[in-house]
C-alpha cells in the first residue's frame, strides 16, 4: 500500500504517498482503524497531500475512519489537501464530518498539542 | 492535431489512469489546475460507476472544438446493464444512495455539460464537456501557491 503509518507516542501519523485505487483507500481506513486500537491511539494524522483528487468515495472512508475513532475516544485530524482538491470538493459537496482538517503536518501537531 | 485518449477500464487502478489522462489533457489544454482536478474528479467517479455496475468499459478524453471555444470531452461507455430511468438520475432523485447517483451528481457539479445515453440492457454511455476559461478562483489557486 502506498501509505505509511508511523507510531509517535500517543499519536499516529499516516503519510499517504500518491494517489490511491479504492481499493488501496479501503486498506488505509482498515489499517487506522486497526491501527489506532492496537496502540490504543488518541489521535491520528492523516497527510493527503500526495492525493491527487478526494471523490465521493475517499471522502466517505475518510469520514469512517474520522467518525469511528471518535466513537472510540480518539482524534483523526486530515491534513495537506492540495487547494485545488479542496475547491474540487467545495464544488462537488463533499465534506469530511467528524475530521479536525490542519493545513499541514506541522499545523496537525499543533492542533493536538494546544 | 487534436488529441484522444482511450482507456479500458476493467478495475479500480485503471480508474487511476483514466483520471491522470483527463487531467493531462486538460493541463495540455491550458485548463487551471483546478479545473483539471475537477475533470480527474468527474473521471473518477464515473469511472467507478463502469467498475461497480458493469463490470468493465471503456473512458476516451479528447479535445473539442465547438463554436470557437475548445474544450474536453469525456466520453464513458459500458456494456452493462444500462438505467431504466434516467431522467431520475439526472435530476438527482438517486442523490442519496450515494452510488450510482453519487458519481452523476459529482459530475453535474464539475463538468459543464453531462448526458446520459443508456436503456435496460444496452449498456450506458455518459459524456461530459468541459470548457477552457478563465476563472478568478481557480487562477488565485494557481499562482497564489
Amino acid at each position: 500500500m502506498a501509505v505509511s503509518i508511523l507510531k509517535q507516542g500517543d499519536y499516529l501519523i499516516a503519510s499517504v504517498q500518491s494517489a490511491l485505487t479504492d481499493t488501496e483507500v479501503i486498506e488505509l481506513r482498515d489499517a487506522l482503524l486497526a491501527q489506532v486500537a492496537k496502540h490504543r491511539s488518541l489521535a491520528v494524522i492523516v497527510d493527503v497531500a500526495a492525493l491527487d483528487i478526494i471523490d465521493s468515495f475517499a471522502a466517505r472512508s475518510l469520514t469512517t475512519v474520522a467518525r469511528t475513532n471518535r466513537l472510540r475516544g480518539a482524534k483523526t485530524v486530515i491534513v495537506g489537501i492540495q487547494p485545488e482538491v479542496a475547491v474540487a470538493m467545495s464544488q462537488f459537496g463533499l465534506r469530511l464530518d467528524s475530521a479536525h482538517i490542519a493545513l499541514d503536518l506541522e499545523a496537525g501537531i499543533q492542533l493536538l498539542t494546544v | 492535431m487534436s488529441e484522444e485518449i482511450r482507456v479500458p477500464i476493467e478495475s479500480d487502478a485503471d480508474t487511476v489512469i483514466a483520471r491522470q489522462a483527463g487531467r493531462d489533457v486538460a493541463l495540455r489544454l491550458g485548463f487551471t489546475r483546478t479545473d483539471a482536478t475537477f475533470v480527474a474528479t468527474a473521471i473518477s467517479e464515473i469511472a467507478r460507476n463502469i467498475t461497480v455496475h458493469a463490470g468493465a468499459g471503456s473512458i476516451v478524453v479528447r479535445e473539442v472544438n465547438e463554436d470557437g471555444r475548445t474544450g474536453l470531452a469525456v466520453i464513458a461507455h459500458d456494456e452493462g446493464p444500462g438505467i431504466a430511468d434516467v431522467d431520475a438520475v439526472m435530476r438527482q432523485d438517486y442523490r442519496s444512495n450515494a452510488g450510482l447517483g453519487m458519481g452523476i451528481w459529482g459530475a453535474i457539479r464539475l463538468m459543464d455539460e453531462v448526458a446520459i445515453n443508456s436503456r435496460p440492457g444496452e449498456g450506458t454511455t455518459v459524456t461530459m464537456k468541459k470548457w477552457c476559461g478563465f476563472d478568478e478562483v481557480a487562477a488565485f489557486l494557481d499562482h497564489g501557491t
